[in-house]
């Protein structure tokens, strides 16, 4: 579009001349033949003369108070002659006349004669927005610094592990036989707490009871444990609550594994030997 | 005797590694940002790329707290887990090449295998080993793993959820490896897999029918191998996976690692 302004030659020439650029030199000769022409249109340029200002205003002024009927108070300074600027209350009266709504409406930005339904502003309560709470903290990039950690981390157990199974064979017993019970008889050694809970109760508590208990305690444990801190002076309870119940399966675990023996009875592991296969 | 030209100098390292790396097949495989595209450096914008443009930022953000990286903090247990696991399912792969889960009398297919995984398969024990010993340190990782949480109270909002996916997944990591227990066919397999259902048997209510889905019959025999076989290698792994990556992706969404205390 601009590019069917035409340019003042005359104007483009002298300011190559003055040394500047192509670029602002052809800007300024389009402007200036813009100019031009208004001129030679009659129109007046520059900015408007402030009586004309003033004028408006005073017309909008006789027009509500006469149309409204209210007297309006003009709280600015009434100095000059009707001070040269609208308040507030003018202002809104304004905006609701030039949308149509002839004074007061319940809604704000909504013509008062349209169907809409819709308006493109609203207020949001400040419960509404989410509060989004960005602490400083003291962060590293994760590669490489965690990605060689786990990395090494990685390493070492995948070494050790090779090395132990170089050196440790699996067991692996006789062909198994349904009608040949073995004198010791033991569950896997993360399920040795449960057997021996076996030995002081009847299955169905210790086998289902107080191992579905202890599932559904460890599952609800985020839910019943209300304290906020995870400073471990403020949970002494928590923790210790959980040592015990470490300690509880550990130590059934530990005696299921090693000091029972043929028939499952106690046995101290020096006397008879350990009756565990891993 | 006339003078031989020279022969050619190889090339230098940086060379070939620039030749290497400066082609269209070379920058289709690796992203922007890529450690071992041409024209890393080790500048903030390249660290972001190379965690930010990696299949790894479904694990890892750009950033992780600083007090995250002591190993005295979390151990890597979790880690040292899901690598078990990995390991796990590649030596599994290994071992299902020469396993076959019959038995029955006069076709002890799955004990004969065993035997024939330790004697003649190269690398047949140290790989069976390897599942064996890995398996017992999984569990174990994971237990270890879990009390970690506990004590930094890593369970708390917004964590309580994770917590309770990381309960299923120690209850899954039992059952892998219970399942994997039965599969060598042997006294101690057999015996130890019969006080487990044993227990299963005392369910409230289904008792008797929670036995019977498991064992595939009223006793452990072969119908019970070719089940487990299935659960151990198949869909107990499925479930796990599953978790796993709800486990991992919550890890991300309730804010990285917790603390510091």
């Amino acid at each position: 579009m601009s590019d069917e302004v035409q340019m003042d030659q005359e104007v483009y020439d002298r300011l190559i001349g003055e040394g500047k650029s192509e670029r602002i030199a052809r800007a300024k000769a389009k402007a200036a033949a813009v100019r031009k022409s208004k001129i030679e249109e009659g129109a007046t340029l520059g900015p408007k003369p402030a009586e004309e200002a003033t004028k408006a205003l005073e017309e909008f002024r006789s027009s509500r108070s006469g149309g409204g009927g209210v007297a309006t108070k003009t709280a600015a300074p009434a100095d000059g002659g009707g001070g040269g600027r609208l308040t507030p209350e003018e202002r809104a009266a304004r905006v609701s006349a030039s949308l149509g709504n002839g004074g007061d409406s319940g809604s704000v930005g909504v013509p008062a004669a349209s169907d809409h339904t819709h308006r493109l502003l609203a207020l949001v309560p400040p419960a509404g927005i989410q509060q989004v709470q960005s602490k400083q903290q003291d962060k590293v990039y994760t590669w490489p610094h965690l990605l060689l950690v786990e990395f090494v981390a990685l390493l070492a157990a995948g070494s050790l592990l090779l090395v132990a199974s170089f050196f440790l064979d699996a067991p692996l017993g006789s062909l198994a036989n349904v009608n040949e019970v073995p004198a010791i008889n033991k569950a896997p050694w993360y399920f040795m707490g449960l057997q021996e809970l076996l030995a002081y109760f009847h299955p169905a508590v210790a086998g289902i009871t107080i191992v579905g208990a202890a599932v559904l305690l460890l599952m609800s444990l985020p839910y019943v444990d209300k304290n906020p801190s995870a400073k471990p002076e403020n949970r002494k309870f928590a923790n210790m609550a959980f040592t015990f119940f470490l300690a509880f399966w550990g130590i059934l675990t530990i005696i299921g594994s090693f000091i029972r023996g043929a028939g499952y009875e106690w046995v101290w592991p020096w006397v008879q030997g350990l009756g565990f296969v891993l | 005797m006339p003078k031989l030209p020279k022969p050619p100098k190889p090339p230098s390292y940086s060379e070939v590694r620039g030749t290497v790396q400066d082609n269209v097949i070379w920058k289709s495989i690796f992203r922007p940002g890529s450690i071992y595209r041409k024209g890393y450096r080790d500048t903030s914008r390249d660290r972001a790329l190379a965690a930010m443009n990696n299949v790894l930022y479904h694990l890892h953000p750009v950033k992780v707290k600083r007090h995250g990286l002591k190993l005295t903090y979390t151990y890597c247990l979790g880690g040292l887990s899901f690598f078990m696991f990995i390991l796990l399912t590649i030596t599994g792969i290994f071992l299902m090449f020469f396993y076959t889960p019959a038995a029955g009398a006069g076709a002890e297919i799955a004990y004969l295998n065993m035997r024939e995984l330790s004697t003649t398969v190269t690398f047949g024990a140290l790989v069976r080993n390897l599942h064996r010993w890995g398996a017992h340190a999984m569990v174990f990782l994971v237990f270890l793993h879990m009390a970690r949480v506990f004590y930094h109270g890593a369970y708390k909002p917004p964590r309580e959820f994770n917590w309770v996916v990381g309960v299923i997944l120690l209850l899954l990591t039992l059952f892998l490896s219970f399942t994997g227990y039965l599969l060598p066919w042997d006294q101690l397999a057999l015996w130890a897999v019969t006080v487990g259902t044993n227990i299963a048997g005392f369910s409230p209510v289904f008792g008797d029918q929670v036995s019977f889905v498991l064992l595939g019959g009223l006793e452990i025999g072969p119908e019970t191998l070719l089940r487990w076989y299935v659960l151990h290698v198949l869909f107990v792994p499925f479930i796990t996976v599953v978790f796993l990556a709800v486990h991992f992706w919550r890890i991300r969404k309730d804010g990285g690692i917790s603390g510091p205390l």
